[in-house]
């Protein structure tokens, strides 16, 4: 009972720190808001805006309405260029794809001839350029095939491929990238808040005034745990509801509430790593450096900018162990695809679990680190 | 006006709300030695920023050799006239370097040059004794060293005014007499040159020629000491300051002794000591801070510890108080030995520590509430022991301000209130009393003679005062971690020839003295003049900070290690984790069909390597369920009859349902089912037929260039080497401008002849350099690690490097141009570059693609040109002139964000 007293005392005393810095504050604002608003609007990885570059040699009706046909969103305005343009183009990088179309190519077709076009894609522009291809392809087709018979494009073949896509039938990366931003910036946020109060009180010779005091390190941590925990949480709901919801107007198919509850397990272990850091780290650009060895990371590899099954096992066992790997699985899950409790509860399980380690080794540090 | 120095008319000064000056009209005399007398925080150092030009004048004028210091172009001409040490011990100095190379840096940055240079180097380092240690690092000289260091770094050019600002605060009493005597040698010899010292040691102001006494941002009076006394009717100084205090000053107490019971030794020498240190030793690494020091503390008793900075008395109290575990030797606390964790001894002592140990942040009376609240009093208990406290060290009048905004004096004694809120039998306070004014002081010792004699509080306490040694019952002198002698005031006085203890105290520290005494002829300065220095771009000042700045940067080797192990590191987990590749997708089939005919469809997925198959599902709702827990991003639905309609040629129909929470995946996905699909038809009319249909009229031939496999790590690579040339450069270049602000050593911006661009510039030299290796690292790396070939030219990708780290540091220039705390530097730097660097850059998809402010964002970031130039040089062998747009608008950076950098950074301190 008289921890209890003791966390919640020094608890608020940490949220009248913190409310005091208010340039900390303003970034932390700026962090939740703008940066989440910017990341969503940006559009994201999927097939939007490709630049595309066309060389027509054919100059026909069929050339052209091939090259109508690749259009906004997926594609900017073909831009049309000369065939020894191409090379240049793409080096320069402005262009991802180059798409030749021979002279007498309407003649050919008309005439059923094998007929083939060339399409040039930089293969370093990874994301666009299979996705790109396949669509071009299919615009192609298609565009020949009702070229020569009108409503023909539909027809069946012997076995016909219905595509379904769940949960984001547009594939809109505006749902995606958002949301991927907010659980950045609540790791990151989280880990920094902690990690720099307890330097800041370590700066002010504080922390040596607290261990002489009937206190016990679990509690100075637990306070700092919770203190900015909150503070975390109720940025991350105001951008949920007011910025991804509002603003960008995402449909969030789950529950919020229960989003918010994974945010809150995902905190324990983020605000313990933020000890761990700061108790590690001597001054403040070892601080720095630390941040970016581990912010990097969790936010790289946790399967919001890549697909994780994509990444080499070892990577992904590792990963594992880093709570934003299964607070990145657990976000799409809820908020993407619906689910509930009964689909997530493992995820919150490993969370829970993760940050009880973290908070254990962190203990361990600071009371060493306290003893010194 | 020839004998003023300086002249201040109606000047004021605020730091926020505060206010530190008042509306001061004052002339400081010329050509003799002015001094400020006051406590902290009554603008005696403001008052010597504005004077010094360290400070932006906000209002009034300033006069200082005859020209108006408000105009910047007439301040950038005197300023190699006047020479600044600013309060601290080494405050001007970098305590990573050695004494020459400290020197060095200030030689340079006044112009000096040749014979006259090194001259006066010589004659500087003969005068004050440090030439035997030159090449010792600042920070491990004692703290009259230091002075001394920082004296000469001062004097280097031959100023006309020299501005000290408490030079001997925490000096021991023996370094200060010599310090003094220093000064007294150069004015003997330069009779023309002004100084100006603040200080807080009224002894010492006896011997100053003319004096200015301040309080509360005003001045109180002037005169030389004789004069302030008659003036007041008093004997000393320190009466006499408080006699000048206005009349409503509630501490406005004289000195005189109040008479005490003195302590009685003999009476209960039976009793458990309060405290019992046996041998004590502490060392840190190969550095003894205390070294076998033992006494013992009876209870009742107040026991002073005396001695200058840094000579070991904090480290042994954290040793007392648990703090810090001795290294050799033993503590008893009440007859037990001191154990660390035992919660229940702790609530028996009070520790009031060297800095205010109070939350700044909270008002009086949340500290008193907070304080009383952890050492558990009774909740009905509290209020009235608030009551009691705000009583007896009368606060009444402050409970709702905050801490942080307090005078020194009342916030010494709140500190005093929070370390009894729990009425502790021990109190230990370090330094309690410096900076506080007399009469406060005063106030506070009766306080805790109060607490020592009526309540039976025994009272461990540190000071540099010699006058509050003589309160205490029992003292230590100590010096250099060793107790020297310990005995009753008294019997210290008896021993030594004087009949003051800090006569007793100078008399010990001679016998066991080993600072240098000064050798050479005596002849500290040359009689010329200062020398004009020019005010244009110099090349020496900026390789001045330059070479401080890398100097700095060797001597931490930690962070060295941490920022190349780190960005190799960083480079391993993401070279290889970051891959475009999307594969080994979990699928599963509901298969209402379970013919030959549907498991070979199936196989078609199974069999590549972009799918990988798990369990069959059972039903609709199975597929719902499982697609929801993102057990698989994709479903393929085989219809009853799928076998039976294909060997009849009847159409029919496939159904898959693709994941799309992740629409890149989802998109990859899509493709990779149709080719699959496609492939396995024509597999089945090859079979079936004979012959493979044409199921499309046109081929369209996919030309994958520069990357023909696919091999992510050849994309990915080059994407990662500037996204770690971003951070690691930029966090350490803000957080290397906030240091030097936060430490104070920014001071040698203001009060020097270095120009901002030349400060800038040769700070950023050393961070570029560094981080160039880095680079070099990153490309080894990527070749032999990765083996991703490098098509190229390397010189055109270094020459990007070069531009792109530039632009980096830079940018860590503008944000430390705002930052003033490096926590916020920190938090401005990763927030505002991780997202556009990560996500904006190109790294995944190229800019173009980008929408809204992100697009913007893109465009306006140095990053996604040299990842354009690190893709182009890697993977498409490109050449400088293929890229010239891209070098341009990479090199654009740089003079925008220095200008942005040199109209962000100030000359001067507000």
């Amino acid at each position: 009972m008289e921890s209890l007293g003791n966390i919640w005392n020094l608890g608020l005393k940490e949220l009248f720190s913190l409310w005091r810095d208010k340039v900390l504050l303003v970034f932390v604002l700026v962090a939740f808001t703008f940066m989440v608003y910017t990341a969503g609007s940006a559009g994201s990885m999927e097939l939007h805006n490709a630049p595309i570059a066309v060389v027509d040699e054919d100059q026909t009706v069929l050339s052209g309405r091939i090259i109508n046909s690749l259009q906004q969103p997926w594609f900017m305005a073909p831009e049309l260029v000369r065939f020894d343009q191409i090379d240049q183009l793409l080096d320069k990088g402005s262009h991802t794809f180059a798409l030749v179309i021979p002279a007498d190519f309407e003649r050919d077709v008309r005439q059923g001839k094998p007929v083939s076009v060339q399409l040039d894609i930089d293969a370093t522009r990874m994301t666009q350029a299979f996705i790109g291809a396949g669509y071009i392809e299919r615009f192609i087709t298609s565009e020949v095939a009702e070229f020569l018979a009108p409503g023909s494009s539909t027809a069946e073949l012997p076995v016909n491929l219905v595509s379904h896509i769940s949960f984001n039938p547009n594939l809109n990366g505006t749902w995606f990238g958002g949301v991927m931003e907010l659980i950045t910036q609540i790791t990151m946020i989280s880990i920094i808040l902690t990690g720099a109060a307890l330097i800041r009180e370590r700066e002010h010779g504080t922390v040596e005034h607290l261990m002489v005091m009937p206190l016990r390190p679990f509690e100075i941590m637990a306070a700092k745990v919770w203190a900015n925990g909150i503070v975390v949480m109720l940025a991350a709901t105001l951008s949920v509801t007011l910025v991804i919801q509002e603003w960008l107007a995402v449909p969030v198919r789950g529950s919020v509430a229960l989003f918010l509850l994974g945010a809150l397990i995902h905190l324990f272990s983020t605000t313990a790593i933020g000890v761990l850091i700061g108790t590690v780290a001597r001054t403040m650009p070892q601080f720095g450096l630390l941040l970016i060895l581990t912010i990097l990371p969790l936010q790289l590899l946790s399967g919001g900018i890549t697909p994780r099954e994509s990444m080499p096992q070892l990577v992904q066992d590792i990963m594992l162990a880093a709570p934003t790997t299964h607070f990145v699985s657990m976000a799409q899950a809820i908020l993407y695809r619906g689910a509930g409790l009964d689909v997530v509860w493992p995820q919150m399980l490993a969370l829970a679990a993760i940050g009880a380690v973290f908070f254990g080794t962190a203990l361990m540090l600071f009371r060493r680190h306290l003893a010194i | 006006m020839d004998d003023v120095v300086a002249r201040l008319d109606g000047v004021s000064h605020h730091y926020g709300s505060r206010i530190a000056l008042k509306d001061v009209s004052l002339g400081l005399p010329a050509g003799c030695m002015v001094g400020l007398i006051g406590p902290d925080g009554v603008g005696k150092s403001t008052l010597l920023a504005l004077v010094s030009g360290a400070r932006e004048l906000q209002q009034g004028s300033l006069v200082v050799f005859g020209g108006d210091m408000a105009r910047p172009r007439y301040r950038d001409r005197v300023s190699p006239r006047i020479a600044y040490m600013p309060q601290g011990l080494g405050g001007n100095l970098y305590h990573t370097l050695t004494v020459d190379e400290n020197i060095d840096f200030f030689a340079d940055l006044f112009g000096l040059t040749g014979p006259s240079r090194a001259g006066q180097i010589q004659r500087l380092l003969d005068a004050t004794g440090l030439m035997a240690f030159r090449d010792r690092p600042a920070g491990k000289l004692s703290g009259g060293m230091k002075q001394k260091l920082g004296l000469c770094c001062a004097l280097i050019h031959n100023p006309d005014l020299l501005i000290l600002d408490e030079p001997t605060t925490g000096v021991d009493p023996l370094s200060r007499k010599r310090f003094w005597d220093l000064i007294e040698t150069i004015r003997a010899q330069q009779p023309g040159m002004s100084v100006v010292v603040a200080t807080a040691y009224m002894e010492e102001a006896e011997r100053f020629d003319w004096l200015v006494a301040m309080d509360g941002g005003e001045v109180l009076a002037t005169g030389s000491p004789g004069a302030l006394r008659s003036r007041t009717g008093t004997a000393t100084l320190d009466d006499a300051f408080i006699a000048l205090l206005p009349e409503n000053r509630d501490d406005r107490e004289l000195t005189g002794e109040a008479s005490v019971a003195g302590f009685d030794v003999g009476s209960d020498s039976q009793a458990v000591p309060a405290i019992e240190a046996k041998n004590l030793t502490q060392r840190f690494g190969d550095f003894t801070a205390v070294r076998d020091v033992s006494f013992s503390i009876r209870k009742g008793e107040i026991f002073g510890f005396l001695g200058s900075n840094g000579c070991g008395k904090t480290t042994t109290m954290k040793m007392l108080t648990g703090l810090l575990t001795p290294t050799e030797g033993d503590v008893a606390l009440f007859g037990a030995p001191l154990n660390a964790r035992d919660l229940a001894t702790r609530s028996r002592v009070g520790y009031m520590s060297q800095s205010f140990s109070l939350y700044g942040e909270l008002t009086v009376r949340q500290n008193l509430n907070l304080h009383a609240r952890l050492f558990h009093l009774p909740k009905q208990r509290i209020e009235a022991r608030i009551q009691e406290l705000v009583q007896d060290f009368d606060l009444a009048d402050v409970m709702d301000q905050l801490a942080g905004a307090l005078p020194l004096g009342v916030r010494q004694r709140l500190s005093l209130a929070v370390a009894v809120v729990h009425s502790p039998e021990l109190l230990i306070l370090d330094e309690p009393t410096s900076g506080v004014d007399p009469g406060a002081r005063n106030r506070f010792w009766t306080m805790l003679q109060r607490l020592s004699r009526q309540d039976g509080v025994t009272i461990f306490i540190s000071t540099h005062f010699m006058n509050e040694g003589e309160r205490c019952d029992r003292i230590s002198l100590m010096h250099a971690g060793e107790v020297l002698a310990c005995d009753t005031p008294q019997a210290l006085i008896e021993h030594c020839s004087g009949d003051s203890l800090e006569v007793a105290f100078m008399e010990t520290l001679e016998a066991v003295n080993q600072e240098p005494e000064k050798t050479g002829d005596g002849v500290v300065l040359e009689a010329t003049r200062s020398q004009p220095v020019s005010r244009r771009f110099s090349p020496r000042r900026l390789w001045a900070y330059g070479r401080r700045e890398a100097r700095e940067l060797l001597r931490d080797p930690i962070r060295m290690a941490f920022a190349f192990l780190g960005s190799a590191l960083l480079m391993l987990i993401l070279g290889y984790g970051i891959t475009m590749d999307v594969e080994d997708l979990p699928f599963a089939v509901l298969d209402q069909d379970q013919t030959p005919q549907s498991r070979d469809y199936v196989t078609a997925f199974s069999g590549s390597r972009y799918f990988v198959e798990q369990t069959p599902i059972a039903s609709m709702e199975a597929l719902d369920e499982r697609m929801r827990s993102g057990d698989i991003s994709l479903a393929i639905i085989i219809p009853p009859g799928f076998g039976k309609d294909l060997k009849r040629g009847r159409d029919t129909e496939i159904g898959v349902w693709v994941d799309g929470a992740m629409p890149f995946r989802g998109e990859t996905i899509q493709g990779y089912v149709q080719g699959l699909h496609y492939s396995y038809l024509m597999e089945l009319f090859q079979r079936t037929y004979g012959v493979a249909p044409s199921l499309s009229l046109v081929d369209v031939q996919d030309r994958y260039r520069y990357n023909q496999d696919f091999r992510s790590l050849d994309a990915m690579v080059p994407a990662v080497i500037p996204i770690l040339l971003i951070f690691i450069p930029a966090i350490l270049m803000a957080l290397g401008i906030v240091r030097e602000k936060e430490l104070g050593s920014i001071t040698n911006l203001y009060v020097t002849p270095v120009t901002r661009l030349e400060f800038l510039l040769g700070k950023q030299l050393p961070y570029i350099a560094f981080s160039m290796v880095s680079y070099v690292s990153l490309v080894v790396l990527a070749i032999l690690v990765f083996e991703v070939p490098l098509k190229g030219g390397l010189p055109t990708l270094t020459l990007a490097a070069l531009l792109f780290v530039t632009a980096t540091t830079g940018l860590g220039q503008v944000i430390s141009a705002f930052a003033s705390t490096q926590i916020a530097a920190l938090a401005a730097t990763a927030i505002l570059t991780i997202l556009p660097t990560v996500q904006f850059s190109g790294m995944t998809e190229p800019v173009s693609s980008l929408d809204g402010a992100a697009a913007l964002i893109g465009q306006f970031w140095p990053a996604t040109w040299f990842l354009q130039i690190s893709r182009g040089v890697f993977t498409k062998g490109l050449s400088f002139s293929d890229m010239h747009r891209d070098f341009l608008t990479l090199a654009a950076f740089l003079p925008v964000l220095t200008l942005l950098s040199v109209t962000l950074l100030r000359k001067q301190g507000r």
